[in-house]
């Protein structure tokens, strides 16, 4: 704690504090607040007068019944989750095996492989989509579900690997030799032993994973172009602005209710998500 | 040590009841064979393949449709003298410039925040990191309503504090547009170093701190001598790995302005996105975004000089 006066406390803590928090904070607030309010009062000039933007005394669910009802949200939703669900599961099998083998056979190249993989990592989605559009177009899976299926496990399966071989390396190496002692095979060692205490670990990069899915936009983007194809960061920002009209109840409405799986996610296993954030960092 | 012998599970290896393929997997490289295929197929077909076919397109004169003729380097020689590239080029050194160093700061100044003993600690962290879990286009959205030129929030906060008297069109202001944009990115990337710079600083034991505290060191001098030299590992990891995110940065500025006003925020990705996806022209667009490839480079190469560096020690 701040030693010293009270003032130091408040202007060194908590009023620095609270300005980061009311400002990290603020455009959700202004999300939810945007999405209740009757259209009469969205669209006010800010600088008339008796105007208070903070608060509605008429809350309103038309934006979202609107939504639901007049455009293929649920649709986008759907979509989302199976995609998400899936590159999820493909990347965590595939992360789990690959950060095993790493951290825990000794085989060729296993340096230069894992090295070749943390590069991965660092590639971004911009520096691929124009020849990935190309390739997508080519092996005839654009404008389905299964381009981003195949494809979000690039940028998921390093970050999984990374994570597992981070928890594999602090799990014991005797409790697979007492296995194998006792006449397990490698196969069965690594499946009924250490898996099974790597829980924690595929559940945190599970959970990043999901949300990174989730939250994916330009291989969506590219690779999506029919409406009930979309996902929900781009059916809203593409299907819900009709020509230049914006209309922000809606648009709010849709970014809050898109928003809320991966809130839903997080708000359960916060401490699994600060876990492989910080994890995915560790060199 | 002789029981160890006797017990050592090479001894079962060739057990009879066991089949070709178990004692194929007993064998540690057949074994990784096995469980790296899956990932070493799927990374190399959406990663490497794609890699190898970008620069192959960037030297060739392709359009959607239409399969392209070798052109040697003719697309480098148009996008280095093409003014938007020039400009992109500008635009997207300023904007990682400038959000990565107020990221930094900002971030490192909460996670020392974060770092106290204080009642509702745990809850506060996990809202502080929303901005990073949720989805970025929809709360880009949240931020373009927020700069609306007519419907502003912000303008209306300003105006009441009677720091301005006329409106300030946030995107649509050539000048503006560009720190507007950067503000967001700093809204949403600063979550992200807070809590993994909050991780390294938990791993500074408090009691150097005490130490120093008893040889007579002031707050900033601890800050500056004790924790500042144990938290740069972490530090560098985290900026070179934002640096490449925010280089090569698409979503955020594809919703709040589409690189205008009159290419004022056209950065690489939604440059290469204009012209490749755009307008088609396939190998044009995948030459602009291989600009991204020389920051990637050096990003690589830091991290696996300091890796090995730090593995060493």
């Amino acid at each position: 704690m701040i030693e010293g006066a009270i003032w130091r406390r408040w202007v060194f803590f908590y009023v620095p504090l609270t300005s980061f928090i009311v400002l990290l904070l603020f455009p959700f607030y202004w999300m939810v607040i945007t999405t209740i309010r009757p259209d009469g009062e969205l669209y006010r000039p800010w600088n008339s007068i008796k105007y208070n933007p903070f608060w509605t005394w008429h809350p309103t669910l038309d934006h979202i019944r609107d939504l639901l009802t007049q455009t293929l949200f649920m649709t986008w939703m759907l979509n989302t989750m199976i995609i998400a669900l899936s590159a999820t599961a493909i990347s965590l099998f595939c992360g789990l095996l690959a950060g095993y083998a790493l951290s825990r056979l000794r085989f060729p190249f296993a340096g230069s492989l894992g090295t070749a993989i943390f590069i991965t990592y660092l590639v971004p989605q911009t520096l691929l989509f124009i020849p990935l559009a190309d390739i997508i177009r080519n092996f005839r899976l654009g404008d389905s579900p299964w381009a981003l299926i195949l494809t979000y496990p690039t940028f998921l399966i390093p970050f999984c690997t990374w994570l597992m071989m981070g928890y594999f390396k602090s799990i014991p190496k005797e409790l697979e030799e007492c296995a194998r002692i006792d006449g397990a095979t490698r196969w069965k060692a690594m499946l009924y032993i250490i898996f099974p205490i790597a829980v924690p670990g595929i559940l945190s990069a599970g959970i990043f994973a999901f949300t990174l899915s989730w939250n994916e936009f330009l291989y969506a983007l590219v690779f999506l172009s029919s409406p009930e194809e979309k996902t929900v960061p781009v059916g809203v920002t593409s299907e819900l602005i009709r020509g230049d009209v914006f209309y922000w109840g809606e648009l709010m409405a849709g970014a809050l209710l898109g928003s809320i799986p991966v809130a839903f996610v997080y708000s359960f296993f916060v401490e699994h998500y600060v876990a492989s954030v910080t994890g995915s960092v560790k060199g | 040590m002789t029981f160890t012998t006797i017990a050592a599970p090479r001894a079962y290896v060739g057990s009879p009841r066991r089949g070709p393929i178990t004692r194929l997997l007993e064998d540690e490289r057949w074994l990784a064979t096995l469980l790296l295929l899956p990932t070493v197929l799927l990374l190399g077909l959406f990663i490497a393949y794609p890699f190898v076919k970008g620069v192959m397109l960037s030297v060739t004169d392709t359009r959607v449709g239409v399969p392209g003729h070798f052109v040697g380097l003719q697309n480098f020689v148009n996008v280095w003298e093409d003014g938007i590239f020039r400009v992109a080029v500008w635009n997207t050194c300023v904007y990682t410039f400038l959000a990565t160093v107020f990221k930094l700061v900002l971030g490192l100044w909460l996670a020392v925040l974060l770092n106290r003993h204080f009642r509702g600690k745990a809850i506060t962290r996990a809202f502080i990191l929303l901005p990073f879990i949720i989805p970025t286009v929809l709360s880009t959205l949240a931020w373009k309503w927020m700069f609306d030129p007519t419907f502003s929030v912000i303008n209306w906060g300003l105006f009441r504090l009677g720091v301005i008297h006329a409106r300030i069109n946030w995107l649509g202001d050539p000048n503006l547009a560009l720190i507007s944009v950067i503000i967001v990115n700093i809204w949403r990337g600063l979550p992200f170093y807070a809590i993994t710079l909050l991780a390294g600083l938990q791993t500074i034991s408090p009691e150097l701190h005490e130490a120093a505290a008893i040889d007579g060191a002031r707050a900033w001098q601890r800050f500056r001598h004790v924790t500042w030299p144990l938290l740069l590992p972490v530090t560098l990891v985290v900026t070179l790995f934002s640096v490449i995110q925010t280089f090569a940065d698409f979503q955020l500025v594809y919703v709040l302005t589409g690189g205008g006003p009159a290419n004022a925020t056209q950065l690489f990705a939604t440059y290469a996105y204009q012209i490749g996806i755009g307008t088609g022209l396939l190998s044009q667009g995948a030459t602009i975004s291989l600009a991204v490839f020389p920051v990637l480079l050096l990003v690589v190469i830091f991290q696996l000089f300091y890796i090995r560096k730090a593995e060493v020690h």
